[in-house]
């Protein structure tokens, strides 16, 4: 026997469940009046630095079907490669940029979208730089423990070959599922729970 | 935060058998909805360490008290007032300081403010459902509400879930997002649910449940129950080389 080490165990998961939004997005469900406005509906504002860009999609479930009753935080850096955290020690981030954006899922079609700035590159724990990347978590009725994505950006084609990330992925045809579609300042981006094109999860 | 140094360790590894699977069969809607392929694994870089911190500045007086954060004026919600409190903490221990905790429940009749609710137990006019609150420089945290009822749901032809709270929790990184639920000491739908099931461990389980606590009642006015939260610890970097920049 040897000395118990002590640690606690993380609090386990559990589904966020179909009324998610009454917690996390009151008025987008109706709930006026007990917060000014739901947390994340707004990233930017007329003083951020940067390219905005919207980036919308879906969540689309084994059947083929996108999730109505998803919810989506995204967490980015800002234009200079910057977090806006406490744990940020490179420098100060755009005071004007949150970084970080919490939507609903559309109740009719699924579809989700932010409006956002282009971020920056942000290095990986060796010092070579990562290709400009934005973080998603996805929760659900049906998914026991948030889902990790990333969402990299389809122009950049050198800086996604050599992305670090990227590059661990052992099967190179589902890179894919990770890199957005353009449209001008548009990017649209489907995540898929199943099936072949089964979006790359994050163990991080 | 707290005394510390701005905090850039990497977090420690999720124990994905302590919670549940993504594939739980007993929790129907987990079939079509949970990932089938391995998950790509690497250790966290600053998107990963960094995330968003909220100040105590944006919350609203009745932010912690759903008895009265939608009630009119001098109403408040039917039910049992119950005060929930306890510490938001690491793995390794540490009070979690200036953290968000967002929540929402039922009504004391087991019914959701939400158009998708269609359980026929009546809407209470008084209680909307929803709070938050931001831990304090140790990590305690304390909010005000009814306990919930249990409520039907169409997983089988006759399945209730115990009453509970669903918590949404921040910590300092964007790893660490977590959402669960507490459940309350003494409940005997617990262990008959299919979403307490999707835990395999019984211990795991026990660490949702929260515990009467009689030493934090308010005589004559409500009763109170115990609930800590436990998020993903930071690894030392005592011994690294950090390189420039990370
Ligand atoms: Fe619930």
């Amino acid at each position: 026997m040897a000395q118990p080490l002590d640690y606690l165990k993380e609090s386990p998961s559990q589904t966020a469940g179909p009324y998610v939004h009454i917690g996390c997005l009151p008025n987008f469900c109706g709930i006026a009046g007990v917060y000014p406005a739901d947390l994340g509906h707004s990233m930017v504002n007329a003083r951020t630095r940067g390219e905005r860009i919207t980036l919308s999609g879906r969540i689309i479930d084994g059947t083929g079907t996108p999730l109505r009753d998803a919810m989506v935080e995204i967490w980015q850096a800002d234009a200079a490669g910057l977090y806006n955290s406490p744990s940020e020690t490179r420098g100060t981030a755009d005071p004007d940029f949150t970084g970080w954006g919490r939507q609903a899922a559309d109740p009719e079609t699924g579809l989700w979208r932010f409006e956002t700035i282009r971020p920056g590159p942000v290095p990986f724990p060796d010092g070579r730089l990562q290709a400009p990347h934005i973080s998603v978590w996805i929760v659900a009725r049906g998914i026991n423990l948030g889902l990790n994505t990333r969402i990299y950006f389809p122009e950049n084609e050198a800086a996604n070959a050599a992305d670090p990330v990227l590059s661990r992925i052992e099967h190179k045809n589902r890179v894919p599922t990770l890199i957005a579609r353009r449209d001008g300042a548009a990017y649209s981006h489907d995540i898929h729970l199943q099936g072949d094109a089964e979006t790359v999860f994050l163990d991080i | 935060m707290s005394n510390d140094a701005p905090e850039t360790g990497a977090f420690f590894a999720r124990d994905r058998e302590w919670h549940p699977k993504p594939l739980t069969p007993g929790y129907k809607t987990s079939v079509l909805r949970s990932p089938q392929k391995a998950l790509l694994s690497f250790d966290n870089t600053i998107s990963e360490i960094t995330g968003p911190t909220f100040g105590h500045s944006m919350l609203g007086e009745l932010d912690n008290d759903l008895i009265h954060n939608f009630a009119r004026n001098g109403e408040s919600a039917i039910g049992e007032r119950i005060v929930v409190h306890g510490r938001l903490l690491d793995e390794r221990g540490r009070g979690v300081a200036g953290a968000l905790l967002e929540f929402w429940q039922a009504n004391a009749g087991g019914r959701y403010r939400h158009k998708r609710d269609g359980y026929l137990a009546p809407l209470d006019p008084n209680f909307g459902g929803c709070g938050r609150t931001v831990t304090d420089e140790r990590g305690f945290y304390a909010f005000r509400t009814v306990r919930p009822g249990p409520y039907p749901w169409p997983n089988g032809p006759n399945e209730w879930r115990p009453a509970h709270i669903h918590f949404s929790v921040f910590g300092h990184g964007f790893a660490q997002r977590l959402i669960t639920q507490m459940y309350f000491e003494g409940d005997p739908l617990i262990a008959r649910c299919p979403i307490v099931r999707t835990i395999n461990d019984p211990a795991a389980i026990c660490q949702l449940t929260a515990a009467l606590d009689m030493n934090a009642t308010v005589p004559m006015d409500a009763l109170a129950y115990k609930f800590d939260i436990v998020l993903r610890g930071r690894r030392s970097t005592l011994f690294e080389n950090r390189l420039e920049g990370n």
